[in-house]
């Protein structure tokens, strides 16, 4: 009897356990970075680990770290989906091609492409209005440089680093007329020594605010050592470099849209979209800022994210010309979300020219 | 464009900064190559040894045990690389490579406690008077000590490989591991010692990333340095001086670029990026135009019943 009884429950257990297991969604992510970087890869991480909290044991997550943008990244993906991933996260620029080429081989799981523009059937792409963040940056910046120059590392030139570059410039050109922008490429979204090196070369050139489009907190280490420079975190709070040299930080945060998206595929409801929020909706975080600001600056940056949050104001408000002079936005006209997609130009004011 | 702005005194002493871990990591394994064996794991030993370093450091609160560590970590890795290589009789290639993998793995599970933490400063030395100068003293006199150490480690180098006894024997080991062996040399561990000395140079470069250049750990810091180092190496003939030279010039542009970007000068981004790789190969190529070569028996496996 009481043998029948084990062995019957433990039938009934391995039952549920394997319904269980062919239930479960595997949702798989694609990293540039490691997950230990402090910035970028770090935000995913967390809303991957969001992901599993939320759902426990329906879902099973997958990541592979530092794929490097290329060819390398279609093997990762390609092996994530002859495994069973239902869905794939794939967290870089640079993934954009690999995945739409292994989406098309791979019809019936759904992808999901972060920052870039490319969409089909299943394939998903979502980004931040990171670009708000940066309105704030450039308000606090522009306010708190004493020599007028800021200094800005940039990763590539695409899009999404030339928005935050201007977005930055704007907003402190409008506090402080006499703002000057160094800019600094780069081309690694992940190098502590080179992002150390570039962050060294544009203190030593003057830059009293460091802004930073790369992933690792080297550059906050770099103007800690320089002593009189402020930072932003990138991506991630970079709290541990608070209040001095970090003042304040965009915050990615992934969790929810990760959570709604896996949500989506768990009830079947999944189909492909554009998802692009800001402050709004909380996809952009603005980390606390720190007391180094004084108050009135802080004040008004508060406002400034406030305006920005509701909608009552758009970080691309014209009257805006592009750098060659040629008119781009009238007065009082704001940005469409097709051109800031592309953004391939500096607005008037910035030195340089873009790498094309 | 205003190049006003480049201060020539401050490019040179960053420029030394920035060729180090590079000139570190690049020395160490132009001794192991001239004993005749291929270690494709410098970026390994460098990034354990960055973290070993850095853990250490912070932990006991003196950045010189700190490099000391971070030798130990190198070499310490470099012996799993030297038992798979040296007597089990396994592929170095592969090894080699595996030791890479293995080594970056690893640091990354050291370092979870690390992330954020700041290590203790190494200060820069000062010699009252001659670190005062103007021009001289912040080039040749303000610097901290590991960037001495690894222009003294390459003059030594060269002076042990090519007048002493202990370098006639490594050389000999690295042509002609037979003969070497048939004159009653100890082939296999002439050739240990000299992985150690790879892996605890590997590992003080890494730590002089993590402990002086960043300062700080993040997982995969070294970004691919150490295989910058392997190529050197190679480009550099396998000679110390031109090792020297290589590693300063591949520094030296990676920060002239960064300066011309921030002075906004008019050459496209892009050549700027790419100048470092290109002008170090190209000069480093036409230099080796000289009859120098490889060591004979680099990368041969070698067994005393041959």
């Amino acid at each position: 009897m009481k043998l029948t009884k084990l062995l019957t429950s433990a039938a009934l257990v391995a039952g549920l356990a394997t319904s269980a297991m062919a239930d479960k969604t595997k949702v798989g992510f694609v990293y540039v970075g490691p997950i230990g970087d402090g910035g970028w890869t770090h935000e995913h991480d967390k809303g991957r680990l969001a992901v599993e909290a939320e759902y426990g044991d329906k879902v099973e997550t997958v990541y592979v770290e530092s794929v490097p943008e290329g060819p390398d990244a279609e093997r990762v993906m390609t092996d994530m989906a002859l495994k069973g991933a239902d869905i794939i996260f794939t967290t870089s620029f640079g993934y954009m091609d690999p995945t739409i080429n292994v989406a098309k081989k791979f019809p019936k799981v759904k992808f999901e492409h972060a920052t870039g523009y490319k969409q089909a059937a299943n394939v998903s792409v979502y980004s931040a209005r990171f670009y708000e963040g940066r309105a704030v940056q450039g308000h606090i910046a522009g306010q708190m440089t004493k020599s007028n120059t800021i200094g800005y590392i940039g990763s590539y030139p695409i899009p999404e680093v030339i928005r935050g570059i201007n977005s930055a410039y704007i907003h402190a050109k409008e506090v402080n007329p006499d703002v000057q922008f160094k800019i600094v490429w780069a081309y690694t979204w992940f190098d502590p020594a080179k992002e150390a090196d570039a962050a060294k070369v544009l203190i030593e050139q003057g830059a009293d605010v460091i802004l930073q489009h790369t992933d690792s907190t080297a550059p906050q280490a770099a103007a800690q050592a320089a002593g009189n420079v402020i930072t932003f975190g990138q991506a991630s709070d970079m709290s541990e470099y608070a209040p001095m040299p970090r003042v304040s930080s965009i915050i990615d945060d992934w969790a929810p849209y990760y959570i709604a998206r896996v949500g989506a595929v768990m009830d079947g409801t999944w189909e492909s979209v554009n998802t692009w929020d800001g402050i709004g909706a909380g996809m952009v975080g603005i980390g606390e800022i720190s007391d180094a600001v004084p108050a009135e600056i802080k004040a008004s940056a508060l406002a400034l994210k406030d305006k920005l949050a509701d909608g009552s104001y758009h970080a691309f408000t014209g009257p805006v010309n592009k750098q060659d002079g040629s008119a781009w936005l009238a007065d009082g006209e704001t940005a469409d979300d097709g051109t800031l997609a592309g953004m391939n130009f500096y607005v008037e004011g910035i030195d340089g020219d873009v790498p094309q | 464009m205003d190049l006003s702005a480049i201060n020539p005194v401050l490019l040179i002493a960053s420029l030394m900064v920035a060729a180090t871990p590079l000139l570190l990591a690049a020395v160490g394994e132009l001794v192991v190559e001239r004993a005749g064996v291929l270690n494709l794991g410098v970026e390994g030993m460098m990034i354990v040894g960055a973290i070993g370093g850095f853990a250490v450091s912070v932990e006991s609160g003196s950045p010189y045990l700190g490099l000391v560590a971070a030798m130990a970590a190198g070499a310490g890795l470099s012996l799993l690389f030297a038992f798979l290589t040296q007597f089990a009789l396994a592929n170095q290639v592969a090894s080699g490579l595996a030791l890479t993998l293995f080594g970056l793995g690893l640091s990354a599970l050291m370092g979870q406690g690390y992330v954020g933490i700041k290590p203790p400063a190494l200060g820069n030395i000062h010699i009252p008077v001659l670190s005062d100068l103007p021009v001289i003293g912040p080039i040749l006199f303000g610097h901290d000590p590991v960037l001495y150490i690894g222009i003294a480690l390459v003059a030594a180098v060269w002076a042990v490989l090519k007048y002493s006894r202990i370098g006639l024997v490594l050389r000999a080991v690295g042509e002609n591991h037979e003969a070497a062996h048939a004159l009653g040399y100890n082939v296999i561990r002439v050739r240990v010692l000299a992985i150690m000395f790879g892996g605890a140079c590997a590992g003080l470069g890494g730590a002089y990333i993590s402990l002086i250049r960043v300062p700080q750990w993040t997982e995969g810091m070294t970004a691919g340095i150490g295989w910058i180092a392997l190529a050197l190496v190679v480009f550099a003939s396998w000679k110390p001086w031109r090792v020297l030279l290589g590693a300063y010039l591949f520094g030296g542009i990676n920060v002239l670029q960064l300066n011309l970007q921030a002075a906004g000068i008019a050459i496209p981004v892009e050549y700027l990026a790419m100048s470092p790789y290109i002008i170090t190969i190209l000069v480093l190529v036409i230099m080796s135009a000289d009859k120098s070569r490889a060591p004979a028996s680099l990368g041969r496996i070698f067994h005393a019943s041959q």
